[in-house]
């Protein structure tokens, strides 16, 4: 389903921006012609794709914060992952 | 009724603001309209710096910075720079022609997110012969390679009509060489210039309903690698666009001089006064220009949109497009199917694209500007 693995790094590609959008107090992801509303668990995971981690690292990291088995927090990182990347938000 | 102050409307999300009007090219179904602004009418570059502050506090997240042509400006580098700083995604609409690499190199460091490269055909010849200017094809192509070259992602907009239909399937492989991350396919709309060159540009039902299966091939095929986004010309619709997302509901256009208005065509609607960015600001106008509560809304509507399951989905569809077709800019826009005036206006589009496509009047800066 997704070229995804343990080693990818995922990151926002430039022109991509995780932003707080104060006056609709919501995350939004800004992409070319495209907004779309963040809750505020994706912009945590948003927030960690920052091209240094990979994606075991930041599976690992929400595990230990939301206190969850990895193998369920895997699965739904990388179900949100993969749907943006489809969208060319994404770069892994 | 008892009079009371309507409620504060939901904030916009972009401003699409039309830098100059001035264009080296020629594109005869260009959305300016057909009297364009002079460049001494122009907003300086404060003024620009200040709406773009306006903006983002009233609740935009995007700016599109438009024309005419916006890189015709000689401060647009310190207009991209004003638009970060305030916090807005910055979206650049451009021909692409006419920029050199050390503008460029300044209006990317200055802050630009995004680029967007109109591209009138897929080929040299259809290309430059309907851009209407010699060397448009190599300078476009020149300019995209330095879109992707500084790392910015790159949309190809392709405005389709008559003249270069066939060309559809080119396009999405021109946007693919070319490195975009994006695709318009877009079908002119009918305003201003195009609304004025109609009969030449109109295609065929059946060339329409053909390209749109092509690109949807093409989508699924190219997922995750190009996204494609379509327009459709609506006189052969069912159901009409909701304009500009609803009138006074999702954006704000600005005109070179500084008119704030609902659409890019909305001067053409006679009886509305539109408030001028120099003298009020960008809230105010949003809240409180009549002109901006004339359509905003469903109040205003008539039958058969009034009773509609889809009046918040379309919104009425086009007020401009009614008034230019029907007479009434608060009827519904008969590209709806529910128009009385519906089989009219496709009856129209189907006899003009039998039509002579030779006289076509191509954009010209120098011979329509405004007195």
């Amino acid at each position: 389903m997704t070229d995804m693995d343990s080693r990818s790094r995922p990151r926002l590609p430039r022109g991509v921006k995780l932003r707080h959008d104060d006056v609709r107090g919501r995350w939004t992801l800004l992409a070319p012609e495209r907004i779309f509303a963040v809750d505020a668990t994706a912009a945590t995971v948003l927030q960690l794709c920052d091209g240094e981690r990979d994606l075991a690292a930041i599976v690992a990291e929400l595990a230990q914060r939301y206190n969850a088995p990895e193998a369920v927090i895997e699965k739904d990182v990388v179900a949100m992952l993969a749907d943006l990347k489809a969208k060319r938000v994404l770069e892994t | 009724m008892t009079a009371h102050a309507p409620p504060s409307p939901a904030p916009p999300i972009g401003v699409l603001v039309e830098l100059t009007h001035r264009c080296p090219l020629g594109c005869p179904y260009c959305s300016n309209p057909v009297s364009l602004e002079r460049p001494a009418a122009e907003l300086g570059t404060q003024t620009w710096t200040r709406i773009f502050t306006e903006a983002a506090a009233l609740g935009a997240l995007h700016v599109h910075l438009s024309g005419g042509e916006p890189t015709a400006r000689r401060d647009i580098a310190e207009i991209v720079r004003g638009a970060a700083q305030a916090g807005l995604y910055t979206n650049l609409i451009t021909s692409g022609v006419g920029l050199s690499e050390k503008r460029w190199s300044a209006i990317v460091e200055a802050g630009l997110d995004h680029a967007q490269l109109s591209f009138q055909g897929a080929d040299k010849a259809t290309n430059d012969r309907l851009a209407h200017y010699d060397s448009a094809w190599e300078r476009k192509r020149a300019f995209a390679a330095m879109v992707t070259n500084a790392g910015l992602p790159l949309t190809i907009n392709a405005v389709i009509s008559r003249g270069n239909l066939h060309q559809v399937g080119a396009f999405i492989d021109l946007a693919v060489e070319l490195g975009a991350r994006r695709l318009e396919v877009a079908h002119t709309q009918y305003y201003g210039w195009a609304l004025a060159n109609r009969a030449a540009l109109m295609p065929p039902r059946k060339e329409v309903e053909e390209s749109i299966a092509l690109v949807e091939g093409a989508r699924t095929r190219l997922k995750g690698r190009l996204v494609i986004d379509m327009v459709i010309p609506d006189y052969y619709a069912r159901y009409p666009k909701p304009c500009a997302g609803g009138w006074g509901r999702m954006a704000i256009n600005v005109s070179p001089s500084g008119k704030a208005l609902p659409c890019h065509a909305a001067e053409s609607i006679p009886g509305l006064e539109f408030w001028n960015v120099r003298e009020r600001s960008l809230a105010e106008i949003w809240r409180d220009n009549p002109a901006f509560q004339a359509f905003r809304g469903t109040d205003w509507m008539q039958e058969p949109c009034r009773s509609c399951e889809r009046r918040e989905i379309d919104w009425g569809g086009c007020r401009c497009q009614a008034l230019a077709l029907v007479g009434a800019a608060a009827a519904t826009d008969p590209a709806c199917h529910k128009s009385p005036h519906h089989a009219r206006i496709a009856a129209t589009a189907a006899a003009e694209a039998e039509a002579d496509a030779s006289a076509i009047r191509w954009r010209s800066y120098k011979d329509k500007v405004e007195a």
